[in-house]
């Protein structure tokens, strides 16, 4: 399918191109040690600029998700499975992403998944799959 | 410590609305000044009274379909004089141009402030389908603030956001599609008394259950539909406001905290914004939910009026689903009418001024075949995921 790609900045590098060494690169405060996301140049908890990437496990679980069945363009492959991903490393730290790999209608909350990456030109999508 | 609380020294004095057209042939201007040409009358003001123009989310110099007329356009066409003007997408939500009007009166900078929120997505979408399309927010790659974080994703439209709150509410509570159905079925119940409404034929649970899958578990009927339309609110300060055609409407308490991450995936995925909007406005009154005898509340998508019922104490957290079962309550009869006339779903996505104009004509009694049983304190709130606001409207 295709894919509208981030513009890349200083900020958000790493978290897109992280998978090229296979490495999913979270954001993470060293002076209060929570991980954030979005990435930002500052810790939105304590303020701290002594913040950077830093590799995650990969895994997690699905804290959402929906089948979209719409057609939005002549290029989708419908249904697909976008979703909510919370990180096993912190709690409420998660992104959206797409579950692939597995029919549509087995995507459950709750299910265990893990890391796979998908390049696109110069980003590395990070895309899940079940664990 | 501030003593007052200064919502309470502005009201709303007039309120109006152009055609709702699915396609409109006037332009966006033309609606925009039926809508603020009515509500200036209707307040029984001039257009020389008007010292302050407020919109949200305003012009965004593209003519993008979404917001194509912004104050200052607006300012130019009626040839306005103010003392005051802003829009902007940047704030608590829809409501957000009625909420920096009534700060821009109750700090003393305006006596008559013009509300007004013109869209015309419907025509736009007769040459462009995509005109809505979150990817169409940015050329070549995604450089916005929010948005990139979901388009790679194939999320293309909001309701893909939507969904998975509505999945997740269904996960926590049980809540299901008969009952979230509740919400469509009340609004083209409450259209068919609605002639501007964009959809008045019946729907049954069959056509709603049978309705296309959009993004699970959200139906077709679970969006609202596009309309070409503006809507105006005339806000007055207090003791101006006692003088003009209407009992003024006081803003009883004004709810637009946002205490979580401005976000659709970092905030919670059962409350959004709306809860920390409810809590701020009720903390800001002395009524309570029960006062409240009528309710419009954002059906954008249905799932969001579910969750502003909670929000608001309108029923306990997590029952909403259990709250709207059977349609009773939520009845133009019921308890708490809800979206009296169609809301957005309906009656057609003007987008977050329409409810403030169906809560007015129905705490002035002009509702018509609509109209519900007496009373004299509504809510209306719009947004979903971090965008939120809520008005508490008192006719004294």
């Amino acid at each position: 399918m295709p894919r509208k790609l981030p513009a890349l900045t200083g900020d958000n590098r790493a978290f897109w191109q992280g998978g090229e060494n296979n490495e999913l690169l979270i954001h993470r405060c060293s002076a209060c040690t929570r991980y954030f996301h979005p990435p930002s140049p500052v810790c939105p908890t304590c303020n701290s600029f002594e913040v950077g990437p830093q590799a995650v496990s990969g895994k997690g679980q699905v804290a959402s998700f929906t089948i979209n069945h719409q057609p939005w363009t002549p290029e989708l492959q419908e249904p697909f499975v976008i979703a909510i991903v919370e990180l096993e490393e912190q709690t409420d730290l998660r992104f959206v992403s797409n579950i692939e790999g597995i029919p549509v209608t087995d995507v459950h909350i709750g299910m265990p998944v893990r890391v796979h990456f998908q390049q696109e030109d110069d980003v590395w999508l990070p895309l899940f799959v079940k664990d | 410590m501030f003593d007052r609380l200064y919502e309470k020294d502005v009201a709303i004095t007039g309120i109006g609305q152009s055609e709702v057209g699915r396609p409109s042939q006037l332009s966006a201007m033309r609606l925009t000044a039926d809508a603020c040409l009515e509500a200036i009358a209707d307040a029984g003001l001039t257009r020389d009274d008007i010292d302050g123009v407020a919109c949200w989310p305003g012009d965004n110099n593209n003519g993008d379909s979404f917001s194509p007329v912004g104050p200052n356009a607006l300012k130019n066409a009626l040839g306005l004089n103010v003392n005051w003007f802003g829009g902007g997408y940047e704030g608590p939500g829809p409501l957000a141009g009625i909420i920096n009007g009534v700060m821009a009166i109750a700090s003393g900078m305006c006596r008559n402030v013009l509300v007004f929120r013109t869209i015309t997505e419907s025509s736009t979408r007769q040459h462009n389908k995509q005109a809505s399309a979150l990817t169409n927010k940015t050329q070549g790659r995604d450089s916005s603030f929010a948005w990139q974080w979901y388009t790679p994703f194939n999320v293309l439209s909001a309701v893909n956001l939507m969904a998975m709150y509505a999945q997740r509410h269904f996960h926590d509570y049980g809540t299901t599609s008969e009952q979230l159905a509740q919400i469509a079925l009340t609004c083209r119940r409450n259209a068919q008394l609605n002639p501007k409404a964009v959809y008045r034929t019946p729907m049954s649970m069959d056509d709603y259950m049978q309705s296309r899958m959009i993004s699970t578990p959200l139906r077709m009927f679970d969006c609202d539909v596009h309309c070409d339309a503006s809507t105006a609110i005339v806000l007055s300060r207090r003791d101006v406001a006692k003088d003009g055609r209407n009992p003024p409407i006081r803003i009883e308490a004004m709810g637009a905290a946002l205490n979580q991450p401005w976000s659709w995936d970092q905030i919670s995925l059962t409350e959004g914004a709306a809860f920390d909007v409810g809590r701020m406005m009720w903390a800001r009154t002395d009524l309570k939910p029960k006062d409240v005898g009528s309710a419009q509340l954002y059906d954008g998508f249905s799932i969001l009026t579910m969750i502003w019922l909670e929000a608001l104490g309108l029923c306990p957290v997590g029952e909403s689903g259990r709250f709207v079962e059977g349609g009773q309550r939520i009845a133009l009869d019921g308890e708490l009418p809800l979206n009296t006339n169609g809301g957005q779903l309906s009656g057609g996505r003007t987008h977050g001024l329409g409810y403030v104009h169906e809560a007015c004509s129905q705490l002035w009694g002009r509702a018509d075949k609509r109209q519900v049983a007496d009373h004299n304190v509504a809510v209306t709130a719009a947004g979903g995921g971090p965008l939120g606001g809520s008005l508490l409207l008192v006719r004294d």
